[in-house]
C-alpha cells in the first residue's frame, strides 16, 4: 500500500495523473449539465401550468363583475301593455328596450340628432330591455312607475370600465370614442354607474351578447350528459370487468375482448364522434344536439378507462377472500357480489370518478353530434337541444367580441373548479379506503 | 305511453314479482325455509327477472327501431301531389326537374337522400308542434302527414306499452307456477346475470364492430365518387362542392396529401417539444429528485394532463400564437396566425405529463441491480444513465413516444382552434397547415347532406385516422409488452 503512494507512482497513474483529473472534472460537469437539463424540463412543464393557469385566471376573473349603469326608467302603462289586460304574458316585450332609451336620452338631455344619440345608445347594453322586462315580469305591480333601473353596459363601455381597453390608445383603434369615454366619466363621477357582481354569468344561457351570456344552459347540458355517461358506463364497466376477471376462462374470445378495450382505450375521442353520428344519429334516429346521444357517445369512450380501473381494483383483492366465501359453499357470484365487490368498490368509484372527470372536458365527438349549437335556454330534459360547458367554451372562444374573451376564461374556470374537485373527491376516495391486505 | 314511464312501471311490476316469489317460496316450503333450493330471495329475484327483463329488451328494441320504422312508412304513404307541392317550394329549381321526372315512377325512390331527410325533418318538426322552425308555404301540405306521423307514434307506443304489460304479467304468472321446493332458483338466476355480464362485454368489441361498419360503409360512398388513388395521394384539397349544379365554384378536390403532411408537421413539433421534456423531466423525477420535490412535482404533471384540451387549444390562441407572431416579426420572419409552430407546440405541452408518466414506469422497472453495477465501476449518475437505463428503457420509451404520436395525431381540439382551415402543402412550421382532424370536425359542423362527397370525405378521413391510431397502438403496446420483463 504504502507503494502506491509513492509521488511518481502517483504521476504516472492511469487514475492520478493531470490528464485523469481533467477527464474526471469533464465527467462531473458533464453531470452537473444532465441534472440541469432535467431540472429544466421539469422547470418548463411547471411554468407552462403556472403561465396557462395564471392567463386563463388574469383574463376570466372580471368576467365576474359587469358594469351597469343608473336610469330613471318610465313605465309607462299605455307603452307596455297596449290591450290594457294587464297580464304580463300580453306585455310588449320590445317596448322596454324604447323605454330603456328613452331613460338614456332624458339623462343627457343635451345630445341631439341622429348620429350622437346613436353613439349615446352604444353606452347601455343592446339587449337591456330583456333584464328590466324579467324586473317587470317578475312584479308587475311596478307598471306606470317610474323606477330606479340599474342597466347593463355595453360590451366596450364593460371593458372600458375594468382596464380593458386602453383610454390613451388614439381613437381610431379603440372600440369607443372620445365622446363615449366623456359620457361614461360623467355617469361615473356621479355614481351612476357601478361594478357589481356579474349574476347573468351563472343563470344565463348563450347569447349574442356578451353582458347576456352565460354557463347555465351549459352546465345543465353538461349534467344531463354526464348522468347518461355515469349510468350507461358505470355498470356496464364494472360488469365487464367482473366477468373478465371473476368468470371467464382464459380463452381466445376474453382474450379478444381485453385487446378490443386495450384498443379502444387508444381510439382518437373524433371517432367516437363519427360513429355516434352515424349509428345514433343517422341509423337510429336519436335527436341532434341532444344530452342523450352526447351520453351515450361519451360513455362509450369512459368504457375502457372504468373497466381497466375496475379490473385492476378486482385484482387487487386477495384470493384469500374468494376461497375463504367459496369454502363456506357461497357461489361464484355470492363471492364476487357479497364479498369481492364491496372491497373493490373503492378503487372501482376513484376510476370511475376519474373517467367522469374526463368525460367532462371531452369537446370533439360532441362536436360531431351537434351540441355546439346555438342555445339560449337551458335543457329540460335527455332529448332537448343543449351545450355542453367545453363546447360552449369552444363556441366563445371562436368570439371576435372583446367581452368573450373573458367569458370564455371564466367559463374554462368553472370547468377546472369541477375538475379539480372531482379529481380531489377521487384522491379523498382513495385515500380513505386504501388498504393494504 | 312515453318509453320512461314504460320502464319505471316495469320497474315497479319487477318489485312487487321480487315480493311475490319471494313470499309463495316461503309459502310453499310451510314455513320451513331449510326445505327450500335457494334462500327465498332468490324465488323473488327469478320472478322480477322475468316480469322485468324481456319487456325491458322489448322495449329497448323499439326504441331503437321506432322512428326509421315510422319514418319509412310516413314517406310511403306520401301522396305524389303531396311531395310535388312541397318540392315546389323546399327543392332548388335544377334538381326539381329531375324529380318530377322520377315522380312517376312508382318502383324507383324518388327523393334523393337529401330530400328525404329534409322532408322528414319538416314533418317531424311539424308533428312536434313545432312548425314555426318550417317554411309558412309547406306547413299546410305536410299537415297531413305530420297527423299520420303523430298517430303512428303514439299507436306504436300504445301497443308496445300493452305489449310490455303483457309480456310481464306472462313472466310473473309463468316464473309464479314454476316455484316449489326443488326448483333451483339461485342456479337459474346466477345463469341470467352471467349472460347479462357476456353481454355487458361484449359492447367494446359491438363499439368497435361499429366504428368499424360506420367508416367502412360511409367510406365506400365516398370512394364510389372519389378513386380512392386520388383521395391518398392526391396532392390538392378543397371539399368544397358546389350546392347546386347551376352554381359557380369548385367542384371538390379530395387530394389528402396535405392534411397528411400537416398531421404530420403538427405531430413532429409536439413531439420535437414533448419528448425531451417529457423524457428529462421522468429521468430528473425518478433518478435525481429528492422525494418531497418528486411528490410535488407528480401531482403538477398530473394536472397538466388533467386539463381539457378545449382549455389548451384556447390557450394557443389567446397567448402563444400572438407571443410566436410577434417574436417572428421581431426578427423579420411573417408567420401566419394561425401557425403550425403554435398548435405544435401547445400540443407538445399537452403530452409532456403523458410521455413523463410512462417513461417513469419504464426507467421504474429497471431493475436496481444494473443501477449498482454501474455505480460500482465507478460511472456517474448521468453515465449511468445514459449508458445503463436508458438502453435498457429503450423499447418502453419506444413504445411511450409511439402511443405519444398516436395521441399527437388523433388529438382534434387543439389543432380545431389553433391550426388553420386552408390545407397547405408545406413543411414550413410559420405556416398555418390543417390537420385531418381540423377537416373532420369543420367538415361536418353545420349543415350537412349525407350525399355530397364533402361530408362522406370525413369519414374517409376518419377511417385513415382509425387505421394509423390503431396499428400506431398496437405496435407500441406490443414493443413495451415484449421488452417488459426482460430483466426479471
Amino acid at each position: 500500500m504504502t507503494d502506491m503512494a509513492s509521488p511518481i507512482a502517483a504521476n504516472l497513474s492511469f487514475h492520478t495523473s493531470e490528464a485523469a483529473e481533467k477527464r474526471l472534472r469533464r465527467r462531473y460537469a458533464a453531470e452537473q449539465r444532465f441534472k440541469i437539463y432535467g431540472i429544466v424540463a421539469v422547470a418548463i412543464a411547471c411554468l407552462m401550468l403556472v403561465v396557462l393557469l395564471g392567463t386563463i385566471l388574469r383574463e376570466g376573473v372580471t368576467a365576474f363583475w359587469q358594469t351597469s349603469i343608473r336610469l330613471e326608467v318610465t313605465l309607462d302603462r299605455e307603452v307596455i301593455d297596449p290591450q290594457g289586460t294587464g297580464n304580463p304574458a300580453d306585455f310588449d316585450r320590445g317596448a322596454f328596450q324604447d323605454m330603456v332609451q328613452d331613460a338614456l336620452y332624458a339623462r343627457f338631455p343635451d345630445v341631439e340628432g341622429r348620429r350622437e344619440r346613436r353613439q349615446l345608445r352604444e353606452l347601455i347594453s343592446p339587449v337591456a330591455g330583456v333584464s328590466l322586462a324579467a324586473r317587470v315580469l317578475a312584479e308587475p305591480s311596478l307598471v306606470g312607475q317610474t323606477v330606479e333601473f340599474w342597466v347593463p353596459a355595453s360590451d366596450p363601455i364593460n371593458q372600458l370600465n375594468k382596464g380593458k381597453i386602453d383610454r390613451d390608445a388614439p381613437e381610431a383603434n379603440r372600440p369607443v370614442s372620445d365622446q363615449q369615454v366623456a359620457w361614461f366619466d360623467t355617469l361615473a363621477e356621479s355614481g351612476d354607474s357601478r361594478t357589481g357582481f356579474n349574476s347573468t354569468f351563472f343563470s344565463f344561457s348563450d347569447s349574442n351578447y356578451p353582458e347576456l351570456a352565460g354557463i347555465w344552459g351549459a352546465a345543465v347540458g353538461s349534467f344531463y350528459l354526464l348522468l347518461v355517461t355515469l349510468l350507461l358506463a358505470f355498470p356496464i364497466g364494472v360488469a365487464t370487468a367482473v366477468y373478465l376477471e371473476e368468470f371467464a376462462r382464459k380463452n381466445r374470445f376474453t382474450d379478444f375482448i381485453e385487446v378490443n378495450i386495450n384498443n379502444l382505450a387508444a381510439v382518437p375521442s373524433i371517432v367516437f364522434g363519427l360513429l355516434g353520428l352515424a349509428v345514433f344519429l343517422q341509423f337510429f334516429s336519436l335527436p341532434r344536439s341532444s344530452p342523450l346521444v352526447g351520453g351515450m357517445v361519451i360513455a362509450l369512450m369512459s368504457l375502457p378507462t372504468i373497466i381497466i380501473a375496475a379490473r385492476a381494483a378486482l385484482k387487487a383483492v386477495p384470493p384469500s377472500i374468494r376461497e375463504a366465501a367459496l369454502g363456506m359453499g357461497a357461489s361464484r357470484l355470492q363471492t364476487v357480489t357479497h364479498h369481492v365487490l364491496p372491497l373493490a368498490m373503492p378503487g372501482i368509484l376513484t376510476g370511475t370518478i376519474i373517467a367522469m372527470a374526463q368525460a367532462l372536458g371531452e369537446t370533439a365527438p360532441l362536436l360531431m353530434i351537434g351540441m355546439n349549437a346555438f342555445i339560449t335556454e337551458a335543457p329540460t330534459g335527455l332529448l332537448d337541444s343543449s351545450a355542453a360547458l367545453p363546447v360552449q367554451i369552444f363556441m366563445w372562444a371562436d368570439r371576435p367580441e372583446r367581452g368573450f374573451v373573458e367569458l370564455t376564461s371564466a367559463a374554462i374556470l368553472m370547468l377546472l373548479i369541477f375538475l379539480v374537485l372531482m379529481n380531489s373527491i377521487a384522491i379523498f376516495l382513495r385515500k380513505k379506503f386504501e388498504r393494504r391486505w | 305511453m312515453s318509453a320512461s314511464l314504460t320502464v319505471g312501471i316495469l320497474l315497479i311490476l319487477s318489485v312487487i314479482g321480487y315480493w311475490m316469489g319471494r313470499s309463495r317460496a316461503v309459502a310453499v316450503a310451510g314455513g320451513r325455509i331449510a326445505s327450500l333450493h335457494s334462500v327465498p330471495n332468490y324465488y323473488g329475484l327469478y320472478i322480477a327477472i322475468w316480469a322485468g327483463l324481456p319487456a325491458l329488451l322489448l322495449l329497448l328494441f323499439w326504441v331503437a327501431v321506432k322512428f326509421p320504422l315510422i319514418e319509412s312508412i310516413v314517406l310511403d304513404s306520401l301522396s305524389h301531389e303531396m311531395i310535388e307541392a312541397w318540392a315546389r317550394v323546399m327543392v332548388s329549381p335544377s334538381d326539381l326537374e329531375a324529380l318530377l321526372q322520377r315522380l312517376p315512377n312508382l318502383e324507383e325512390a324518388a327523393l334523393t337522400t337529401t330530400q328525404e331527410q329534409l322532408l322528414l325533418i319538416n314533418i317531424g318538426n311539424i308533428a312536434a308542434g313545432q312548425a314555426q322552425y318550417v317554411n309558412p308555404a309547406v306547413v299546410d301540405v305536410l299537415r297531413p302527414a305530420a297527423e299520420h306521423y303523430n298517430q303512428l307514434l303514439s299507436l306504436s307506443n300504445w301497443a308496445v306499452f300493452a305489449a310490455c304489460m303483457a309480456l310481464a304479467a306472462a313472466g310473473l304468472f309463468l316464473g309464479r307456477q314454476r316455484i316449489s321446493p326443488e326448483f333451483r332458483a339461485r342456479n337459474n338466476v346466477e345463469r341470467v346475470i352471467n349472460w347479462l355480464l357476456i353481454v355487458c362485454s361484449l359492447i367494446a368489441i359491438l363499439t368497435t364492430v361499429g366504428i368499424v361498419l360506420s367508416l367502412l360503409f360511409e367510406s365506400a360512398r365516398f370512394f364510389a365518387q372519389v378513386s380512392p388513388v386520388e383521395f391518398l395521394f392526391g396532392l390538392h384539397w378543397s371539399p368544397q362542392t358546389a350546392i347546386r349544379a347551376d352554381q359557380a365554384g369548385a367542384s371538390g378536390a379530395f387530394g389528402a396529401i396535405p392534411l397528411f403532411t400537416g398531421t404530420l408537421l403538427i405531430a413532429t413539433i409536439a413531439m420535437t417539444v414533448a419528448l425531451p421534456v417529457g423524457l428529462m423531466s421522468a429521468i430528473y423525477l425518478s433518478e435525481y429528485a429528492p422525494r418531497p420535490v418528486r411528490s410535488t412535482i407528480k401531482p403538477v404533471l398530473e394536472i397538466l394532463a388533467g386539463i381539457p384540451t378545449v382549455v389548451y387549444g384556447f390557450f394557443a390562441i389567446l397567448t402563444v400564437a400572438p407571443v410566436i407572431r410577434d417574436l417572428g416579426a421581431a426578427i423579420g420572419l411573417d408567420v401566419s396566425s394561425n401557425s403550425a409552430l403554435a398548435a405544435g407546440v401547445v400540443m407538445g405541452i399537452m403530452i409532456v405529463p403523458f410521455v413523463s408518466s410512462l417513461s417513469d414506469d419504464v426507467i421504474n422497472a429497471v431493475p436496481q441491480s444494473l443501477r449498482d453495477g454501474s455505480y460500482g465501476l465507478g460511472a456517474t449518475r448521468s453515465e449511468t444513465i445514459r449508458q445503463v437505463i436508458l438502453p435498457a428503457a429503450l423499447p418502453g420509451i419506444v413504445g411511450a413516444f409511439l402511443l405519444a404520436v398516436s395521441r399527437a395525431i388523433g388529438e382534434t381540439m387543439i389543432v380545431v382552434m389553433a391550426a388553420g382551415l386552408q390545407a397547405n402543402l408545406t413543411f414550413n412550421p410559420l405556416d398555418a397547415v390543417t390537420t385531418v382532424t381540423v377537416q373532420i370536425a369543420s367538415l361536418l359542423v353545420g349543415d350537412q347532406e349525407f350525399d355530397s362527397p364533402k361530408t362522406l370525405s370525413v369519414f374517409a378521413l376518419g377511417l385513415v385516422l382509425f387505421a394509423v391510431t390503431l396499428l400506431l397502438n398496437v405496435v407500441a403496446l406490443r414493443i413495451v409488452q415484449k421488452y417488459r420483463e426482460k430483466y426479471d
